[in-house]
């Protein structure tokens, strides 16, 4: 990955004459029994994977620690409009959207190449915070690994066809293999012209003023290996929390909560601003 | 110490005590930056400074914030009808977007709840004294401000902060600027300026003239059609008659297409003249004169029902008003006609009571400041003001960037003063720059510019005081 290019892009020519066109999203959410003035999180599933990905524990267990929690579905995933022409710009267009909706300044949470759409999301939208989990940034090295790690579901994708992703790629073995067939059985399709994005995107755009973020991954994630997370943490300035033996779907291993905890204890502690 | 509002927020916390020239106590606010006004201008200064780490104290006249678009103010310009002339794209603010489910051309309500729900999700209520009005604004030692205040309508003791700088985002829309004439003290019927036009209903049934074709003179004139039993509209002038859409698509955003391919304005200019050639047609069939300037060369007009209620024969352009006299006006024609009502929507004038003109480099007093990018003054490296634009597009966003540049520049001044102070020369040296093509000679283009033309000056400004870093 280049370098963080710091230059603010005033002139947005394309966004100003050629708005992204709006669909139906769907957003999930868990909200706090006792209102505490925390900030809402806003949970961005990576491509595949629909709002429903954080509905199954995170959601609750965050509005249970005083956090109201929402998940968005990327248009074209989950229960979102369909949209076989979305484009990268197109997601970050729907996460903004969303969070600009809730009440408060919003704390972004990106899974997966949710990571990516919030990592372009703060370039328009100030984010309280971001945490980027698993996080699958884009370029060749996203392309090499996956290759290696699942080349008959990857090779198709890199001819312009779909990208399968296989459950012994996202889970450890620890889950009970009917969740994970129940899990996979749910995973839908990318825009082509967005799977496209990640590989050849162009890097984000600086972050509005500059939130904290915090980088989580595990080391035996099959999708996204130990270097590509400590480069995507790098690029935030910090080093990424592990959490050893579980699978690249943080969020529905059987292991779920830890990281989860992990991600509320940071945000008790009131991070500031890089 | 008591506080100086009614509503029970206690005043900016006094860390040290000083003196002001004439001897009065100063409440020392340390590095806090003031903004005056809680308009859209005034409220994404709150949000970028506060982003940027200074402490803001905001100092509001009214008792909400959204400036013009709070119809509740007394001094909000806006009436019922009143939607966005620029589409949403451009208009919202960069990094806080309308909701997808609203029209292209919000209303005004529409507006006011954007800015509201702007202020809570960032929180920026907690940096803002409403019911306070600014009576004086004074430079001092270090580059620091005294900032005096009191309770709106004059209640209650004055009161003097110092601040590190300020940010005048006080608008300038809501001074009606009216014109005199002969025998208009004469005249029997009703006057008034378009700033207190609210509702149709003051236009039901009466015969009503229309003086001025700026937006809201087109836009009154559009509802006398509907409601009025005669409507004469009077300009002193021909103007281009924009429609809100063109080729499938809201106008500006066409335009927007046109300036990032970077079509040269002389194209953009024929190719407007050709679509309106071919949709319209040549006005001065209705009567209208004909312009005597190209488009662009004037402040835009979007109003697609104008040149509809021409052709209904529901409007009757007229010319210049010559004089009044007690049954009614003579226009510069000779005709003689009998209004009821007349509705000057003559547009408005900036003002700024509270600091010395010569602040703003406005030396001979007429009104005029002279700054760089619109808001930088010679001589005040911690002084900006903040929507002192007529754009051609949105104002938002543009207050939105100088906000943005101004934070940067005051983060320059504590790390890197040699690039603070870069930027001061610029200032001395471009001061009275025009971001703008050419315009006409009138007090309404004083503060026009073109958007890409403006973004792109702020983008070289801010790239120059980054550089390096
Ligand atoms: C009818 C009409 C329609 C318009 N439509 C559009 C449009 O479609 N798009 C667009 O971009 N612009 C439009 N404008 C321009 C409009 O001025 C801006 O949209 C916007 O209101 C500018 O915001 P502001 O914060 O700079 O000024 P304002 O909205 O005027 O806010 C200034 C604030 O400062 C406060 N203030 C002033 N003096 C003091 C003082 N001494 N002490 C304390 N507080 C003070 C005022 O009370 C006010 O709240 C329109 C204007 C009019 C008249
Ligand atoms: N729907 C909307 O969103 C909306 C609605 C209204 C206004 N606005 C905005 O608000 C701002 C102010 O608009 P405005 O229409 O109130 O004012 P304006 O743009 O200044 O227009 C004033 C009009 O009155 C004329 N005029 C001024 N002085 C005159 C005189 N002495 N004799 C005869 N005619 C005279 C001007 O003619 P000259 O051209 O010859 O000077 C012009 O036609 C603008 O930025 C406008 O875009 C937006």
């Amino acid at each position: 990955m280049s370098a963080t290019n710091e230059r603010v892009r005033i002139l947005r020519g394309r966004e100003w004459a050629r708005p992204v066109r709006p669909v139906r999203r769907e957003v999930l959410g868990a909200a706090p029994e006792l209102e505490e003035g925390r900030p809402p999180l806003l949970f961005v599933p990576g491509f595949g994977h629909g709002a429903w990905a954080f509905a199954e524990h995170w959601l609750e267990h965050a509005a249970s620690r005083g956090f109201p929690a929402y998940a968005v579905s990327l248009r074209g995933h989950g229960g979102s409009e369909r949209a076989p022409e979305a484009t990268l710009r197109a997601y970050t267009h729907d996460v903004v959207q969303v969070a600009a909706g809730l009440p408060r300044q919003a704390v972004l949470v990106g899974h997966g190449a949710g990571a990516l759409v919030v990592s372009h999301a703060m370039a328009r939208y100030p984010a309280r915070a971001a945490v980027l989990a698993a996080p699958v940034m884009g370029g060749w090295s996203t392309a090499a690994t996956a290759l290696r790690r699942n080349p008959v579901g990857t090779l198709p994708a890199l001819v312009g066809g779909p990208l399968k992703l296989h459950r012994r790629q996202l889970f450890s073995r620890e889950l009970p293999d009917a969740d994970a067939r129940r899990y996979a059985a749910q995973l839908g399709r990318v825009a082509r012209r967005a799977q496209w994005q990640l590989l050849a995107g162009r890097e984000a755009e600086p972050a509005v003023g500059r939130p904290p973020v915090l980088v989580l991954g595990s080391p035996d994630d099959r999708v996204v290996p130990p270097a590509a997370l400590a480069r995507a943490a790098r690029r935030y300035g910090s080093a990424p929390l592990l959490f050893p033996g579980m699978g690249h779907d943080l969020m529905l291993d059987a292991r779920w909560r830890e990281p989860i905890d992990a991600i509320l204890d940071w945000l008790v502690k009131e991070p500031q601003r890089a | 110490m008591p506080p100086s509002t009614e509503h029970g927020r206690p005043d900016p916390e006094t860390t040290t005590l000083a003196l002001s020239r004439d001897g009065r106590p100063v409440s020392d606010r340390g590095d806090t930056v003031c903004v005056i006004g809680a308009g859209a201008s005034g409220l994404t200064a709150i949000k970028n400074l506060t982003e940027h780490g200074f402490g803001v104290d905001c100092y509001e006249r009214e008792t909400g914030v959204g400036g013009a678009w709070n119809w509740r103010h007394d001094r909000s310009p806006v009436y019922a009808s009143t939607h966005l002339i620029s589409s949403r794209p451009f208009t919202q603010f960069p990094d806080f977007p309308m909701p997808d489910s609203w029209p292209d051309y919000p209303h005004h309500s529409q507006l006011l709840s954007y800015f509201e729900r702007y202020a809570d999700h960032f929180d920026l209520r907690r940096h803002i004294w409403f019911g306070t009005e600014v009576v004086r604004v004074e430079p001092v030692a270090d580059d620091r401000w005294d900032v005096t205040t009191r309770s709106t309508g004059g209640y209650g003791p004055e009161r003097t902060s110092r601040y590190a700088a300020v940010v005048v985002a006080n608008g300038h829309n809501w001074s009606p600027k009216l014109p005199s004439y002969e025998g208009l003290a004469e005249y029997r019927g009703e006057v008034m300026h378009a700033s207190s036009y609210k509702d149709p209903a003051q236009l039901r049934g009466k015969r009503v003239l229309v003086v001025g074709a700026g937006n809201t003179g087109c836009d009154i004139a559009v509802e006398a059609a509907q409601q009025a039993s005669r409507c004469w509209h009077s300009t002193r002038r021909g103007y281009w008659y924009a429609p809100k859409y063109v080729l499938g698509r809201p106008a500006d955003q066409v335009n927007d297409l046109l300036l990032m391919l970077r079509v040269p304005l002389r194209l953009r200019q024929w190719l407007y003249h050709r679509t309106l050639r071919l949709t319209v047609g040549d006005l001065t069939r209705f009567g209208l004169p004909k312009p005597d300037h190209r488009v662009y060369e004037t402040h835009p007009i979007a109003n697609s029902q104008l040149v509809y209620y021409v052709g209904h024969g529901r409007i009757a352009p007229v010319p210049d008003v010559a004089r009044f006299h007690g049954g009614g006006v003579t226009l510069t024609d000779g005709r003689e006609i009998d209004p009821e009502l007349v509705v000057f929507a003559t547009g408005y004038l900036p003002r700024f009571e509270f600091l010395d003109p010569k602040v703003l480099g406005d030396s001979d007093a007429s009104g005029r400041p002279r700054l760089w990018l619109n808001a930088f003054a010679p001589g005040y490296p911690t002084l900006a003001v903040a929507g002192l634009l007529q754009p051609d597009s949105g104002v938002f966003t543009l207050s939105h960037w100088q906000t943005v540049l101004f934070a940067r520049l005051l983060q320059a001044r504590l790390a890197r003063p040699q690039r603070a102070a870069a930027f001061a020369s610029r200032v001395e040296a471009g001061a009275g720059e025009r971001y703008s093509g050419k315009v006409k000679d009138s007090s309404r283009h004083w503060f026009e510019v073109g958007h890409a033309d403006y973004l792109r000056a702020v983008q070289r400004a801010l790239d120059e005081l980054e550089a390096g870093r």
